[in-house]
């Protein structure tokens, strides 16, 4: 490819997009040098990458996961990480400080927490609050 | 009630909301006219932020802005409303179906049921058009699907009220007021203009530099973070880069076609001429996503570090072409 993407080269690889029937639309130029559109179902260095960023995540969820057995942390850091969130977006979502989302990561802190605010945190990972304080995940 | 509403899909979310809305009221418009005229092309460096835990960089303009810069340059008025509490977002949401009127909508992408998991990232810039509801089922054309598509009310809200950063809070927009006559030629001198100040601007982590600034930190993030870090890093920009909606090589061959429809509609050659340097920078922009890719494709820690030097000196090598590109371009107008 060293003359503008063309048509026919739009990339057709096999990617995450397949399981879905989903394609995207990519702008190339035709014969003629005139842009045109054409659907693509993929492409290798963008799949590898998507890939890796959910195999880091993947390893995310699982390092926590042993943290919340090993009792070093309470549940909501397992369930912040399995629904793909990082502190921020948590907080925002419960709708309390990011400090204090911090602290409840505290196993001594968690066990203490009133039933209204683990009904905030239940809501929003949608499970009950009996499952998110179980911590033989 | 269902709308009239013709689907068409785009590369891009914002723009191809924006030329379906333009569409159903009848003013043909390109995506990439819309792209080039809200001067949607960009680089930015983020710092201080990050996504998915890795720096954030963006290829194009802030969410919402492409529409407004569009509005405004080809004199329609839009009209947009945010909303605190889900219930009144909806009743609003319905009165304007009721009047017939298809509305863009700002929503999460990670409670789109449609959408592929592995695509579900808290991305709360997305756009759609509702354009009616049925027995309780609101009617979406989703300009990067191929086809229309549905989502309950539940789901509905579920998106238009996702959290974290750019929360749509419900934002619901559509123009309100048009002019006789669509007058393009001016908004397409507009929109370059604001284009090449962005990508030429004196901020170190903007345009150009932005560029530049990155290729530094590839450099250095092999040694300062560790291999495995540096790579998820590089993956990342390769995304944002490639991501669905940016119609490849990080929106620049968008660019290129505006590029090539502003030079017929203007008869301006050198546009014409433009447009095919466009399309080489979006080549390059693809090599570096696969010199890159051959870097993080294995994730283990044994990546020589000159290969970061490598795929660096890919990125400054299109930050000079760009500032050429851009140079040129603002004199072509």
């Amino acid at each position: 490819m060293t003359l503008g993407m063309k048509k026919n080269e739009v990339p057709q690889d096999k990617s995450n997009l397949e399981s879905a029937n989903f394609k995207e639309l990519c702008y190339a130029v035709d014969e003629n040098g005139e842009y045109t559109t054409e659907l693509s179902t993929g492409w290798n260095p963008k799949t590898i990458a998507l890939n890796n960023a959910i195999e880091a995540l993947n390893e995310r969820i699982s390092a926590s996961k042993q943290r919340v057995k090993d009792l070093k942390v309470s549940p909501l850091e397992y369930y912040m990480e399995l629904h793909k969130m990082d502190l921020p977006i948590l907080a925002s979502y419960v709708g309390i400080w990011k400090w204090r989302v911090k602290r409840h990561f505290r196993p001594g802190v968690f066990k203490n927490l009133n039933n209204k605010t683990l009904q905030k945190y239940a809501d929003v990972f949608d499970i009950t609050i009996e499952e998110l304080q179980r911590t033989d995940l | 009630m269902e709308i009239d509403f013709k689907h068409k899909q785009a590369a891009h979310c914002e723009n191809g909301v924006v030329a379906n809305l333009m569409t159903y009221n009848g003013f043909t418009v390109s995506e990439p006219m819309v792209f080039g005229i809200g001067s949607g092309l960009l680089f930015t460096y983020i710092p201080f932020l990050k996504v998915n835990h890795a720096p954030v960089v963006s290829y194009r303009a802030m969410p919402g802005i492409i529409f407004t810069r569009f509005a405004t340059r080809v004199g329609i008025k839009i009209k947009r409303e945010k909303f605190r509490n889900a219930q009144t977002a909806k009743a609003r949401l319905d009165e304007n179906l009721q009047r017939n009127n298809p509305v863009g909508l700002q929503v999460g992408v990670y409670n789109l049921p449609y959408f592929p998991d592995e695509y579900r990232f808290h991305f709360n810039a997305h756009n759609m058009v509702v354009y009616g509801k049925k027995d309780g089922i609101y009617l979406i054309s989703d300009p990067v699907m191929e086809t229309v598509t549905s989502l309950t009310e539940k789901e509905l809200e579920k998106v238009r009220f996702a959290k974290g950063a750019f929360a749509p809070k419900g934002h619901i927009y559509y123009p309100t007021a048009f002019p006789e006559q669509l007058q393009l030629e001016k908004a397409i001198i507009k929109g370059i203009k604001h284009t090449c100040r962005d990508m030429l601007a004196p901020v170190p982590v903007v345009g150009v530099k932005g560029i530049r600034k990155i290729a530094q930190l590839i450099r250095k993030w092999p040694k300062a973070k560790g291999v495995k870090t540096a790579n998820h890093y590089l993956g990342q920009i390769v995304r944002m880069q490639e991501e669905i909606g940016t119609g490849g090589g990080g929106f620049r061959y968008i660019y290129a076609a505006f590029l090539q429809e502003a030079g017929k509609l203007l008869a301006n050659n050198q546009l014409l001429d433009l447009s095919k340097e466009m399309t080489l920078i979006g080549d390059q922009w693809r090599d570096f996503a696969v010199e890159a890719s051959r870097i993080y494709k294995n994730r283990s820690n044994s990546v020589a570090v000159d290969q970061y030097g490598h795929v660096a000196t890919l990125l400054e090598d299109i930050a000079n072409k760009e500032e050429v590109f851009f140079k040129k371009l603002k004199k072509a107008i």
